[in-house]
């Protein structure tokens, strides 16, 4: 009897414990079942372009062409080779994230064919002079931050969850971002950026989310724009091709040598 | 009709076929402001002009993994023989396997970390009639095959063809009372001259922060002595004389939050000499300086040479001391500016190296050296540059 009273009680417990999920609790649940819906794609290669606007609407245009590598257990690996402007051509970026200890980057510079071992302390600086932060562009692991749902808000028509996300690494250049996440997808559609100040300092609008292998989802365009500075940055993705025949020899220093 | 149909599904499978084919390049023109009038008679006086083009040809293929490069390399100079130039960077076939790849042809290759001077770099020779700073190099024949595995990258190199050192020529600036006149022949160890073949081994590792390389080098040294002679005017001139050399090399960086700490050494033996010389430093990089997005890195390194006084270098005991500002605005402005000052002899370099992006084609880059070299016990130095300080603008269009 004793022990079926116990029963029931532990029972009563552990579902008012689901139930009564703590905000920080939903938060990260909406994180890993977003991350769990993004796993096995394995790799992927897409075109990308940006164009800048400074506060007097001045554009300047930027493109490059990025492969990703899945990493199981870890951060993905991403190259991102430069065409345009045409005096930055054949620069190539590679970068292992890692969800607990700082990524590794290199920097192959064409003219000297040196390869750079750099710092990736440099989270909050700007991506080729844009608004997108280093940071904002690198793999979204879920142990990169600790979570706070807020509440459910229709977006443009769209149920989602809106939670909230505080950087657990270093060198981060905000306080919390503030994200829209569509409960259909698990993909964002709206980000605010709050600097060390705790003011806002950027928001970001992700637009133009197409699927692809019956399961992943992939924006297609982000408009970031800068509140302090009134500057503001497009980046769009072109031709993306899934489960190409890209290895990890494809993401190492001798291939980053090779690469035009 | 059928040749035009012919031709039309051609650029049509050419265009459906994942090769990518591109000619790129830049074109620049150079301005150098001379402060002093030279210090030998028949040095040009005043400033000097001169064009550079590099056009680059590449054509890949099968998926990446297979490559062809072209960049031949042409140089008018106002004033200046030997700055007159044309050379062939590049003409190579890269082809890459899983385990290993496969570089064939004239190359260029870089080895090393440090920032003031590249002691452990010695496949390429250097262009000194270009730029003084050695940064810029001439193309090398080469085989190399890469082995590539979880224990690092093995390369092994074979080299079938010596390029003499570029200097500057009689009129040039940057040079010393007698100058290299390249119509005299230079004087090799081998036998052979510029067709012994040089061998180089280099394997590098990256484990957790630490960049990691080690290499060795057997053949003829890049870095000539110099004997003087006559030439055909009967004119005292200097004779380089290229030695067969082992030099092994050791370079590490490691890579620790807003750290590099990094080195490169070197042990070098010929018939006539043996020494060691060793690059160490250190770069520091304060992101986003008071609330800008510009980045402030400072880097600090000692050169040495165990030779001392008789080095064919001037930095046997030198400090470079460099400030790094990177604006990280939409032109991609920054700058470099340098110091390098002798420990035991009243010498100073400073140097300034800034570029800016104008519009989407343009770059403008400024260099300036200033030497304030008063210690006659540093010859090298006293002897060739002390009057040479200059500013020079180049402004570049890239295609």
């Amino acid at each position: 009897m004793k022990k079926i009273f116990t029963y029931i009680c532990l029972s009563i417990l552990t579902i008012g414990i689901a139930n009564a999920q703590t905000p920080e609790e939903k938060g990260l649940a909406i994180a890993v079942e977003a991350d769990k819906r993004d796993l096995g794609w394995g790799n992927s290669t897409t075109e990308m372009f940006m164009t800048l606007r400074n506060a007097q609407g001045q554009e300047s245009k930027r493109r490059m062409r990025t492969k990703v590598l899945e990493v199981k257990g870890d951060g993905d690996k991403s190259l991102t080779i430069f065409d345009h402007p045409r005096d930055v051509k054949g620069t190539a970026f590679l970068s292992f994230t890692h969800a607990k200890r700082p990524d590794d980057q290199w920097l192959y510079l064409p003219a000297l064919k040196r390869v750079k071992r750099i710092s990736s302390a440099n989270k909050s600086g700007p991506f080729m002079g844009s608004e997108f932060a280093y940071e904002d562009i690198s793999s979204q692991e879920v142990e990169k931050y600790t979570y706070k749902y807020l509440r459910d808000e229709k977006l443009d028509g769209h149920d989602c969850f809106v939670v909230e996300r505080m950087p657990t690494y270093e060198h981060s250049g905000y306080t919390k971002l503030v994200s829209w996440i569509d409960k259909k997808m698990y993909q964002g559609r709206k980000v605010e950026f709050y600097d060390r100040k705790n003011t806002l300092l950027k928001t970001l609008n992700i637009t133009k989310h197409k699927q692809y292998l019956g399961k992943y989802w992939r924006a297609h365009q982000m408009d970031m724009l800068n509140h302090q500075t009134k500057k503001s940055t497009t980046l769009e993705w072109k031709n993306y091709k899934f489960k190409t025949d890209l290895t990890s020899r494809d993401f190492d220093k001798n291939a980053l040598k090779r690469l035009r | 009709m059928k040749t035009s149909h012919i031709l039309f599904s051609l650029v049509g499978l050419l265009a459906a076929s994942p090769a990518l084919a591109e000619w790129s390049g830049s074109l620049a023109y150079e301005y150098r402001y001379f402060k002093n009038e030279p210090l030998y008679p028949a040095q040009h006086k005043g400033n000097n002009s001169s064009l550079a083009l590099q056009p680059e040809f590449n054509y890949q293929w099968d998926n990446g993994r297979q490559l062809f490069s072209f960049i031949p390399y042409f140089r008018e100079d106002e004033n200046d023989e030997e700055r007159s130039q044309a050379d062939l960077r590049e003409l190579s076939w890269l082809m890459a396997g899983e385990i290993w790849e496969l570089r064939l042809g004239v190359r260029k290759v870089f080895w090393g970390v440090t920032e003031s001077q590249h002691l452990v770099d010695i496949i390429n020779q250097s262009d000194l009639a270009a730029n003084i700073d050695g940064e810029d190099k001439l193309g090398q024949p080469m085989v190399n095959l890469a082995l590539i595995s979880d224990y690092g990258t093995l390369d092994l190199f074979a080299m079938p063809y010596f390029r003499e050192r570029t200097f500057p020529g009689e009129k040039g600036r940057f040079r010393g009372p007698l100058y290299v006149d390249p119509k005299q022949e230079a004087t090799y160890q081998s036998q052979d001259k510029e067709k012994h073949i040089d061998y180089a081994a280099r394997w590098t590792k990256t484990l957790g922060a630490w960049d990691i390389g080690l290499s060795h080098f057997y053949g003829t040294s890049r870095d000539p002595r110099f004997t003087t002679g006559l030439n055909s005017k009967f004119k005292p001139v200097l004779i380089p004389n290229y030695d067969l050399i082992h030099q092994s090399g050791l370079d590490i960086q490691a890579t620790i939050d807003s750290w590099l700490l990094k080195l490169e050494y070197i042990h070098r033996s010929s018939d006539l000499e043996t020494y060691e010389a060793s690059t160490t430093g250190l770069e520091y990089t304060f992101y986003g300086i008071f609330s800008t997005t510009t980045d402030l890195g400072l880097v600090l390194e000692y050169l040495y040479d165990n030779r001392g006084d008789k080095a064919n270098t001037p930095f046997e005991d030198d400090v470079m001391l460099g400030l790094r500002f990177a604006f990280n605005d939409t032109q991609s402005t920054d700058a470099l500016l340098g110091i390098i000052k002798d420990n035991d002899k009243d010498s100073v370099i400073y140097s300034l190296e800034a570029s800016r992006r104008l519009g989407d084609a343009w770059k403008l880059s400024i260099e300036a050296r200033y030497y304030e070299l008063t210690d006659q016990k540093d010859t090298i130095l006293y002897n060739s540059v002390r009057d040479d300080d200059y500013i020079q603008m180049e402004l570049a269009y890239y295609f």
